[in-house]
């Protein structure tokens, strides 16, 4: 199950809006082992296309030295689809690349960059196996073991 | 000589779970058939057909290695390399 809370829920779903048709694409990122989805990080999408994600290289390991110095990991890794169902195309499965995050994909197809619901539909994606599970929005994401 | 790999998380499986190993060569096609010595398989995800995989992203001393000669890029001691998988899908 992912949980997120309502306000990262929000940037996410904002983000697709209003790079439709432009697949928007980014993290939200938590502390190692945590499985908290705590700092939403935009990325920019340098494919710049309504089919095609890719965050650029320099951007890239950018991110992950950010993270490492934080420890930090990616655990929701989210792009849109404009035009299609927020499910994964047999691109995202290949190139799935973090077996321990939440692939989320929000479909702006109905709406647009305008007012109104989208498709937001979490999965695992592991060795090429697609597991979509239940996403819980909630007003805070619950506190790790560590600091509870 | 040594220079240190910095190894993600979907290639550890290669490296009993190591997140860094050293390795050696004077480029990085060298590099990472001294990687494949020692953790074999992992050369398979990083190059096909005699070049660097589409999305896969290695990075010497921050520079990304397709600017600077690709497998041809030079290493000397001391350097670091960063692998990393490309973050990217789409619908299509």
């Amino acid at each position: 199950m992912l949980q997120i809370d309502r306000t990262t829920y929000d940037a996410l779903v904002a983000h697709a809006k209003r790079d439709h048709p432009v697949e928007a694409c980014g993290m939200v990122v938590g502390p190692i082992g945590s499985d908290r989805a705590e700092r939403h990080i935009e990325m920019v999408n340098a494919a710049g296309s309504p089919t095609f994600y890719e965050y650029d290289s320099t951007d890239l390991l950018q991110l992950y030295k950010e993270m490492d110095e934080r420890d930090e990991e990616p655990v929701v890794i989210y792009h849109s689809h404009s035009e299609t169902e927020a499910y994964p195309s047999v691109t995202d499965i290949n190139l799935a690349g973090e077996p321990g995050a939440h692939y989320v994909l929000v479909s702006t197809r109905e709406h647009g960059n305008n007012e109104g619901p989208v498709e937001f539909r979490s999965y695992r994606i592991i060795d090429g196996v697609v597991t979509e599970e239940e996403v819980t929005i909630v007003d805070a994401v619950a506190p790790s073991e560590e600091s509870s | 000589m040594a220079i240190e790999v910095r190894i993600p998380t979907i290639l550890r499986t290669y490296t009993g779970g190591e997140k860094a190993v050293n390795a050696d060569g004077a480029n990085l096609s060298a590099l990472i058939d001294s990687l494949e010595a020692n953790h074999p398989g992992i050369k398979d995800r990083l190059i096909d057909g005699g070049d660097l995989r589409r999305f896969v992203n290695i990075y010497i001393n921050d520079e990304d290695v397709r600017f600077i000669g690709s497998l041809e890029a030079a290493l000397s001691d001391g350097d670091q390399v960063v692998i990393l998988p490309a973050v990217a899908g789409g619908a299509r």
